[in-house]
């Protein structure tokens, strides 16, 4: 096939700060017509700054300082300004991860897919209309013609990027650069778009530049992928090579990171430490600190491509056949070494609950007019039910608006609950006072998603960790695996001693928040939240913001503080694999009702609500599953301020019945933990029902 | 005592507010965590430049705080001293040739013979128009005409001499002082200073020293014996109008902001923190404020002030504390009409930071509400503080100058740099133009609000701890130096993308 992109030795610096930062780093890569080709990397590897110096569109502070890029034989590099305009958007196009950002508030989409237009086709004036209404119908866009002079903010997430591709695609681009374009979108939407994007390749045999970290996306698209590492490429290989024999060992520890469901008896192998500053030279091999099959060697040579088997290329001094052989056994090895096994300890009773909810209602008002007369109400909660036991994880899932973060809120009496009963252990939370919750405060606490802006960036951080303790009194933090009890230590001493039950060194509390990565910030917030001996930790998306591999940590983390210190957890999230790994039981959401709530195995082995069995399917699975259906969800999530009539899924739901459109349908049970609200199965006498 | 030492009220509340700025740094001295921030400030080039210039603005403003009465000659019947009504200030003691070398009325700077012809009797009884000459102004020169220039020159550059002198005897102490402090040797400590290699830039602050000195080398040997900015229409030298403006213009800047930021702070973190009805209730008030025209609700509170002091005159000893009640009282009414804007921005910044995770962290500790403002979120908004005030500085030191020439500024008998572009606006229209006082005027105001502006940047860079100090310098140095450590084989303009490519 003939070579489309052939980026050769791209370096490309960043000047910021004292020394220029080598964000890429002698990048060398072919792309052939009609291929998807991943980039697959953490963050901070220089994916997004390959992407942006083939589009030549780098920041200011952006140089590219050696290196070719050629686009069918033209090096984009030589070209001038007024010559790049011409391949941007014509030759290669882009879209970007956040498609609530990159189009313009301001501007119907109609008329910006007209400026592509403009800029490269020159259409008369009614042409071009067309070719808009044929684009967006292209892409998905239902009732194009009305749909297409309506504003960006009319527009739902997934709606959004379909636009971006449409314009992308407007000027027929021979290659499509699309950086992270499902990270912002949920599951189902993300299946949607992967879809749209392999459908429009075939029809129009495109390249596409896929940059992404998510292996699960890699392995539904990608035809070839190279793994990037610290500024350069690690690793290059076939789909089927990749995910079959993963060769560098970076790779392989990826892959070993992941969360699943048969690693749920161990921890997961973690990758120390994070991505070297890349504004260091580097001696030996980049990845060497991090390695866990490091040689000698690997710290003072730099390390050559060695083939492994065809296409199958690795920088690592493993596979160079001069110096030794390693069997592929050795690596499992290593890797079970860093396994620590952790015993499932089983709780004896479950009878008695930690946090029972009951019929919580959160109902947002929505105000209008002068006087600000309540019109309508976001039912963001509307009647949700569960039960915690003490020890255990009850995982919350569904897709983002759906009011998973609600529930953890107001379970935290943050938001006020409209009505419905929150008791923990025997107390009921609604209700109570700003003084006599505090009493009981310290016993539940919450982690959120973003470990940026979850710490105060003016406080130290032995500051934020005091703050907490000395709020509700806290005078000492159980130690449940310490040894020395005896002497009565200061509030230092139990800061010490919390860090290093995150692990992290005592010494950080000196320092702020900002001087920390995500992964050791996400630490210093579940620190936080340890500081007060709490029962029962609601965690909102703690990993959906960090790298896989930090991921690993984290989900490590949490796993053996729970098996030590008894923790229940309230798991929030709509990562399925993290559900599986960690999860004791699994409720899942839809639209502020829960419609589907038992033990993992039943949900997640056994989906019957047609909304979880979408769910699971969406989820982009690295083991290619010859029986896998994908089950197309139709369209998007509907507005929990007018949720539609009957059952909330049925204008989605593949399996809709007549009767779904007039009632909600009652609890079905499967088993004595396993329910459902769908009428696609025997209701339950006497259920309750609820009312609209 | 030859003298009687007068406290004013704006007297009293500089020095609360210098009490409270050396005891906030006593603070920060002893708490390590505090210190390391400003010690950044500390490495900043153009604030450590622009604090150099400050603390000369600050000295001027202080000996003018500094307020008493000198004892007159003769004695009461009883025996008693009797002070003069005149309350003077430090400054005007150091400055006394300016005060009183007082000319019959404009003469340009530097001149020797007024700026207007006018008729003089000659001694046998004939009348001539012509420009005469001063009565202090180069009073001392024979022959105006031919000396005149020389003279200048002479004594500028003993000035400029003096003021080099005085700075190369800093520098030598400075030495000194740092060899002791690092046990250094003296030279090593000197080349240290010369090649930038120093923590502290001193060659910065060394350099806009030495500037600073020569000038006012220069201005005082001239200052004797010449109005080196002019004189007004009364004959009051420029120089002397511009040095006494400055403590005004620093009173109005900061004591306003001291009475304005109460309100801004409070009132705009509670309505952005608690929503609901107090914020409605706070919004009422403040668009209620910003919708009366300011100058209005100024005008009347300073004409209710007025008439209130001519109807009491026997609670004013002098004529200055009379208008330091009104300077006090025009910066109180300033600080109530300019506290809008400020509490606006901290509601709306209050608000976003209200939704963070760490605040609803806080709540979930159940921390309470003033620890929370205070702790979360007041330190979060100091940055739109600071900038704010200093903005408001300038733009307050200005509202003072229009609200002189409205007439409901300051007492008609202070200085003010108000005052002064007031009394020379309407010389702009004369000709020849009468340029110096306005152009003094401007000049003072220009180089403080710039010193302010630059320090409080270096301020709020180096106390925000997100931000890494970026060594300006050296970038600036470094970038045509790191293309020639990657060999460039035959595309120059593979550099930048951005730039213009050279070889198309």
């Amino acid at each position: 096939m003939k070579t489309l992109l052939d980026i050769e030795n791209l370096q490309t610096l960043l000047h910021t700060g004292d020394a220029p930062v080598r964000a890429v780093d002698g990048l060398t890569l072919k792309i052939s017509e009609g291929e998807t080709f991943a980039l697959l990397g953490e963050s901070g590897c220089g994916k997004s700054m390959t992407a942006l110096s083939i589009m030549r569109l780098l920041p200011d502070a952006g140089e590219i300082v050696a290196g070719q890029i050629k686009i069918d034989g033209t090096d984009v590099l030589q070209l001038p300004e007024t010559g790049m305009r011409k391949i941007r958007g014509k030759r290669i196009s882009m879209i970007f991860q956040e498609p609530m950002l990159s189009l313009n508030p301001v501007l119907t989409i109609a008329e910006q897919i007209d400026e592509v237009l403009k800029q490269h086709l020159n259409l008369p004036q009614q042409a071009a209309q067309l070719r808009i209404q044929e684009l967006l119908e292209q892409v998905g866009i239902p009732d194009a013609p009305r749909r297409m002079h309506e504003y960006p903010f009319q527009f739902s997430g997934g709606m959004k990027q379909r636009a971006m591709i449409a314009m992308a695609l407007a000027g027929e681009p021979e290659l499509l650069i699309a950086d992270e374009p499902t990270t912002a979108l949920d599951v189902t939407i993300q299946a949607q778009v992967l879809d749209l994007m392999r459908q429009i390749q075939q029809r129009k045999n495109m390249a596409i530049l896929l940059i992404t970290h998510d292996l699960g996306v890699v392995a539904e698209m990608a035809q070839r992928i190279a793994v990037m590492y610290a500024g350069e490429i690690v690793e290059l290989a076939t789909r089927d090579d990749f995910f079959n024999q993963p060769a560098h060992p970076y790779s392989q520890q990826l892959f070993a990171s992941l969360p699943g469901k048969q690693k749920r008896d161990q921890a997961l192998a973690v990758i120390n430490g994070n991505v070297p500053s890349l504004s260091q030279q580097f001696a030996g091999c980049r990845f060497v600190d991090r390695c866990n099959q490091a040689l000698a060697l690997c710290h003072d040579t730099i390390p050559q491509w060695h083939p492994v088997s065809g296409q199958h290329q690795v920088r690592c001094h493993l596979y160079n056949k001069d110096s030794m052989h390693v069997s592929s056994n050795l690596m499992t090895d290593s890797l079970i070494r860093n396994v620590v096994n952790i015993a499932q300890t089983a709780h004896a009773s479950t009878a008695s609950f930690l946090l029972q909810v009951t019929d919580l209602k959160v109902h947002f008002p929505i105000r209008k007019g002068l006087f600000k007369r309540v019109a309508g109400h976001v039912k963001a909660v509307d009647g949700v039910s569960l039960k915690i036991a003490a020890g255990k994880t009850l995982a919350l899932v569904g897709e983002s608006g759906c009011g998973k973060t609600t529930i953890g809120k107001s379970i935290l009496q943050l938001i006020q609950p409209t009505a419905g009963s929150v008791r923990f252990k025997d107390q009921e939370l609604v209700a109570l006072g700003r003084s006599q919750l505090r009493q009981i405060r310290s016993q539940f606490q919450i982690i959120f998603q973003d470990p940026y802006s979850s710490l105060n960036p003016r406080m130290r951080i032995i500051e934020i960790l005091q703050e907490g303790m000395s709020a509700l009194h806290v005078e000492r933090i159980d130690h449940m695996d310490a040894n020395n009890q005896s002497s009565a230590p200061s509030r230092e001493k139990e800061i010490d001693a919390l860090l290093q039950r995150v692990g992290l060194p005592a010494d950080v509390k000196w320092r702020f928040p900002h001087e920390f990565s995500g992964g050791q910030r996400q630490r210093i917030a579940i620190a936080r939240a340890l500081a007060v001996n709490p029962k029962l930790l609601i965690c909102d998306e703690p990993t959906s913001a960090l790298d896989v591999s930090v991921q690993a940590q984290i989900l490590n983390l949490l796993k053996s503080l729970q098996n030590n210190l008894g923790l229940a957890f309230l798991f929030i999230t709509h990562n399925i694999a993290v559900v599986e790994y960690l999860a004791d039981e699994v409720a899942v959401m839809y639209l502020g009702r829960i419609v589907e709530h038992g033990h993992i195995d039943e949900v997640i082995g056994r989906p019957k609500h047609p909304y979880t069995q979408a769910l699971l399917s969406s989820v982009p699975q690295i083991q290619p599953d010859p029986d896998r259906q994908i089950i197309h969800l139709k369209g998007d999530l509907p507005s929990p301020a007018a949720p539609p009539a009957g059952c909330h899924f049925h204008p989605r739901c593949p399996k809709a019945m007549a009767i779904c459109r007039e009632t909600y349908p009652p609890v079905s049970a499967f088993s004595t933990t396993h329910t459902a609200h769908c009428f696609l199965y025997p209701q339950e006498q006497g259920s309750e029902n609820y009312e609209h | 005592m030859p003298f009687s030492p007068i406290i004013l009220w704006t007297d009293a509340l500089i020095y609360l507010f210098v009490a409270i700025v050396l005891s906030f740094i006593g603070y920060v001295r002893h708490h390590e965590h505090l210190l390391t921030p400003w010690k950044r400030v500390g490495h900043s080039a153009s604030g450590m430049s622009a604090l150099t210039i400050l603390i000369f603005f600050l000295v001027i403003g202080l000996l003018d705080t500094v307020h008493f009465r000198p004892v007159l000659d003769h004695k009461t019947n009883d025996g008693e001293k009797i002070y003069s009504v005149e309350v003077l200030s430090l400054l005007d003691i150091v400055v006394t040739p300016l005060r009183t070398h007082v000319e019959k009325t404009y003469s340009a700077p530097l001149a020797s013979h007024l700026y207007a012809k006018e008729t003089i009797e000659l001694p046998d009884g004939k009348q001539v128009r012509a420009f005469a000459r001063l009565e202090y102004g180069g009073a001392h020169l024979q022959n105006p005409e031919t000396e005149h220039i020389g003279d200048i020159v002479w004594r500028g550059a003993t000035g400029l001499a003096y003021g080099l002198l005085v700075w190369g005897i800093l520098v030598v102490c400075l030495c000194m002082l740092l060899a002791h402090r690092n046990q250094q040797s003296f030279q090593h400590n000197l080349s240290g200073i010369w090649r930038r290699t120093t923590e502290i830039p001193w060659y910065a602050i060394l350099i806009t020293l030495l500037i600073l000195l020569m000038l006012i080398g220069c201005v005082s040997t001239l200052a004797s014996h010449y109005h080196v900015l002019g004189t007004d229409k009364v004959g009051q030298d420029i120089l002397y109008q511009s040095l006494k403006s400055i403590r005004v213009a620093l009173v109005i800047g900061t004591l306003t902001t001291l009475i304005m930021l109460p309100f801004a702070l409070l009132l705009g973190i509670m309505a952005g923190y608690f929503s609901g009805w107090i914020d409605d209730v706070i919004q009422y008030i403040y668009t209620t404020l910003n919708s009366i025209p300011s100058v209005l609700l100024i005008a009347a509170a300073v004409l209710m002030m007025q008439v209130y002091i001519e109807t009491h005159p026997e609670i004013f000893e002098t004529i200055a504390s009379r208008a330091d009640l009104r300077l006090l009282f025009l910066c109180i009414i300033l600080g109530i009409t300019s506290w809008t804007g400020l509490c606006r921005l901290l509601r709306g910044e209050t608000m976003k930071l209200r939704e963070l995770e760490y605040i609803q962290a806080a709540h979930a500790f159940g921390v309470s509400h003033w620890r929370i403002i205070s702790r979360h979120i007041l330190p979060n908004v100091m940055h739109i503080v600071l900038i704010a005030t200093v903005m408001d500085f300038s733009g307050l030191v200005l509202a003072e100058a229009v609200l002189s020439y409205v007439g409901v500024g300051v007492d008609p008998s202070t200085i003010s740099f108000g005052t002064m572009i007031n009394a020379a606006r309407l010389e702009m229209a004369r000709e020849p133009m009468v340029w110096w006082a306005l152009m003094a005027a401007f000049g003072f105001m220009f180089t403080l609000v710039l010193s302010a502006n630059l320090f409080a940047d270096a301020v709020q860079n180096a106390l925000d701890p997100r931000t890494r100090i970026l060594k300006q310098r050296n970038s600036f140095f470094h970038r045509p130096a790191k293309q020639e450590t990657f060999p460039l084989n035959k595309t120059p303009e593979t550099t930048t993308p951005s730039a213009p490519s050279q070889h198309p």
